[in-house]
């Protein structure tokens, strides 16, 4: 690993002036490391000051796990923390500046170890002057990535960046722009296939299917660590041009748990469903727990007399009898309407996940009619084929495919109304925008008598509750709790709620 | 104060002579808790060496291990100390003929004597070097939790009748959780934050050739790369580090130098305990790539 010693990178810090650049520069991520959402307080910022003494300096990767280890707390941060670690901390210097002229001086020290495996000094002027074609670059990737030499993709990477980026000082472009151009030229899928096929001839026998996935896999892990070094060097780049704090705050993105289900993309999603697991495991311990814990009941006169034995007769430890605990049952009721897709789906994994830990859950889904989906859940194991069934399946649509609460809740009382018990929580997930139909909220009113909890979780920030076609008020007089659920926090305090 | 580590570099190689394979993050922290004198909390998937991890430090360090398993209904009486009140009511009943006053009884009675050390008081009052674990922390009701606290960022003991206990060292302290509830802030803010997951190809197949050192280069390496693959599927749980020398033991024992699909599918029911997963994976590794694979999940 090449030193890059933190207090040599504060660019203008003269010398022994106080304060000592490195707290400056601590100061400032720490500030960057709030403002990314992190709660980060004084004991802990205190706590990486004292940690950063007792680390070799000049050792990045202690560095960076002593920063990590006093200031995240959850691993979840740990991308948002990564992020912001390597806007301050990377690799800083003239030798990353955009203008060719600043580069023109001596090799980069990054490049010491692979100068020879290049044909010509690839630190040397960016642009012209470069030794390789194109097509050598390509083959010499392709060499690299074919034997995994690290060193060697790490200064093809960099040659790929300074070539097809064309990155240009003070440019108002994101990095993802410039991501974007240095791969395209790269045409990475195809040099995977071209991976493929040599190893298919290098291989003596052809290769079973067993083989070719792990040789696939092999070159996939290899890409990605090019992918990360083009994204990397693109990064050092603009910190050069911009300074860290300009950098962290275009980088800035909410952390997993406020990001917003409705406007969530693809691959937030992604992670926002791995998140969902730990969460009802967690909702299912609480409500276990409370059932064992919650009140003790009469007590057990046996046991505390066959106890008072061994204190010769004294009943020091009194018995109780605990009651037997009731087995909650879980009617969830989704709108999946076009207005709440994405909250639609993320709804689908959640129900889903409930199903997993719960013994006893039903679900149902409505637009304008309703219908039971709880036997698409069960005993499914690729919740995609699940969501997939729901969609095409149920019988969700009565006229037009609009939503409408009214309609559904009256169909789902006359059907299911009678099987609510007072072991009952009904959970309701939807936006109550009716689309001016008649509200039937008789429905919940009569649902709220039979059942144990009525609930009712909003994908709407609280503000616009009520505006338009929104009538979540009139249900929610029904409803032992209307809660705003547009992220995971919220659905995490929901969750603590109940327990 | 005498430090236990001389560097990052030096703990993760005496950590190797245990035959724990640690990487720069482990290090990294235990490190800095021999430093700091902070706890260490550890995160992670079920099955990576946490609970391993505190093990191999004490035996680093020659260390006694104090362990505390944490559960449900975790009380004083079972983590700190408890007055052994049977013998109390015995010393009492004793004394009823005689002529003493009951401030002598008292005196006595709740005297060391009495006192039955639980695993955290015994960590505090320990004169030679200890690791102290807290296993499965997120175990503990909320309340439960503030018992640690005083504990882990004085490292004392306040005991009403005999008042506080003191550390005459700071012992390092590992406490492990599976993220089953969210820990408290003022717990999290005592302590160090080690997250351990599962760890890449290369870390694997070495952990397998130390484990198990009549094992092949090759064999240990198609080991690593076919777990790898396999935990990239989206599977209800994905297979641990112990689960993946399971299961290299076992195709050591079949005999087996090189594997194919057939082995691989016929002893997989080793390396994952859910039948869907299994199901999925043996489709998966024979060539029918049908099934969805994670999208857009970063290796690590």
């Amino acid at each position: 690993m090449t030193p890059p010693t933190a207090p040599d990178t504060v660019a203008g810090g003269a010398p022994g002036q106080e304060p000592s650049p490195l707290l400056e520069l601590l100061e400032g991520f720490m500030g960057e490391l709030r403002a990314a959402g992190l709660p980060v307080s004084l004991t802990e910022n205190l706590d990486a000051m004292e940690a950063v003494r007792h680390i070799p300096l000049e050792d990045r990767d202690a560095f960076k796990y002593a920063l990590a280890a006093t200031l995240v707390k959850n691993n979840a941060h740990w991308r948002a923390f990564e992020t912001v670690f390597e806007v301050y901390f990377s690799l800083r210097g003239k030798e990353f500046a955009l203008r060719s002229d600043d580069t023109a001086e001596g090799p980069d020290p990054d490049d010491d170890d692979t100068a020879g495996a290049l044909s010509d000094g690839a630190g040397g002027a960016g642009g012209a002057g470069e030794g390789l074609t194109p097509e050598e670059l390509q083959a010499m990737l392709f060499q690299a990535l074919s034997h995994g030499d690290d060193p060697l993709i790490r200064a093809l990477a960099r040659q790929a960046v300074k070539r097809f980026a064309g990155m240009e000082p003070g440019r108002p472009v994101g990095g993802t722009y410039y991501l974007y151009r240095t791969l395209r030229n790269l045409d990475l899928d195809d040099t995977l296939e071209k991976l493929m096929d040599q190893a298919r001839d290098d291989s003596p026998q052809p290769l079973t299917p067993l083989e070719e996935r792990l040789e696939r896999d092999e070159y996939e892990s290899r890409i990605d660590r090019l992918k990360k070094e083009v994204e990397a060097e693109i990064r050092r780049r603009l910190v050069a041009d911009r300074g860290p704090e300009a950098m962290a705050r275009t980088l800035r993105k909410p952390l997993p748990e406020d990001v917003d289900f409705m406007h969530a993309s693809r691959e937030e999603l992604t992670s926002l469903r791995k998140a969902i697991y730990p969460l009802t495991r967690k909702l299912a311990v609480r409500l276990a727990r409370k059932r064992r814990h919650g009140r003790k009941g009469p007590l057990d006169f046996r046991n505390t007399v066959r106890h008072s034995l061994s204190y010769g007769g004294v009943p020091a430890e009194p018995k109780f009898r605990y009651p037997r605990p009731s087995k909650p049952e879980i009617f969830v009721v989704a709108d999946i309407s076009g207005s709440v897709a994405s909250f639609a789906r993320f709804t689908l994994h959640l129900v889903y996940a409930i199903a997993g830990q719960f013994s006893k859950v039903r679900s149902f889904v409505f637009i304008d009619g309703i219908d039971e989906v709880t036997r698409f859940f069960e005993g499914v194991d690729d919740i995609g084929e699940a969501v997939h069934r729901v969609n095409t399946e149920a019988d969700v649509v009565w006229v037009d495919g609009h939503s409408d609460y009214g309609h559904a809740f009256e169909v789902f009382w006359n059907k299911w109304g009678r099987e609510i018990s007072p072991k009952t929580t009904v959970i309701i997930l939807g936006d109550a925008r009716n689309n001016y139909h008649a509200s039937q909220a008789w429905v919940l009113k009569e649902i709220e008598k039979k059942a144990r909890h009525v609930y009712w979780l909003n994908p709407e920030p609280a503000s616009y509750w009520d505006t338009g076609d929104s009538i979540v008020g009139e249900y929610g007089v029904h409803c032992d709790g209307v809660f705003e659920c547009r992220n995971l926090r919220q659905l995490e305090r929901f969750v603590e709620h109940l327990a | 104060m005498d430090y236990r580590f001389e560097s990052p570099a030096a703990v993760r190689s005496s950590l190797k002579e245990v035959d724990y394979l640690s990487d720069e993050g482990i290090a990294g922290v235990v490190f800095l808790a021999d430093r700091l004198g902070k706890p260490v909390l550890v995160e992670g998937p079920a099955g990576t060496g946490k609970t391993q991890l505190a093990k191999s430090v004490a035996e680093v360090l020659g260390a006694r291990l104090i362990r505390l398993q944490c559960y449900e209904g975790l009380d004083e009486s079972k983590a700190l100390y408890e007055w052994n009140y049977k013998k109390q009511l015995l010393r009492i009943q004793a004394e009823r003929n005689n002529e003493s006053t009951w401030e002598d009884i008292e005196d006595d009675i709740f005297g060391e004597d009495f006192l039955l050390t639980r695993p955290l008081l015994e960590a505090i009052r320990a004169t030679d070097p200890v690791v102290l674990l807290i296993d499965e922390v997120d175990r503990v009701e909320v309340e439960t939790e503030a018992l640690l606290l005083e504990i882990l960022s004085d490292y004392q003991v306040s005991i009403p009748e005999l008042g506080t206990v003191e550390a005459t060292q700071i012992p390092m302290v590992f406490l492990t959780s599976n993220n089953t509830r969210e820990l408290s802030e003022a717990l999290k803010r005592r302590c160090l934050f080690l997250h351990i997951d599962y760890p890449d190809m290369e870390r694997e197949k070495e952990i397998v050739l130390t484990k198990i050192p009549d094992i092949t280069e090759q064999l240990a390496d198609q080991v690593a790369r076919i777990v790898r693959s396999i935990r990239q599927l989206e599977l209800k749980k994905s297979p641990s580090v112990s689960e993946t020398l399971d299961w290299a033991r076992t195709l050591l024992l079949l005999g087996v130098d090189s594997v194919s699909e057939a082995e691989a599918t016929e002893t997989i029911n080793i390396l994952l305990k859910y039948q869907s997963d299994i199901a999925k994976a043996s489709k998966e590794l024979a060539g029918d790539t049908s099934g969805a694979r994670k999208p857009g999940v970063p290796r690590t």
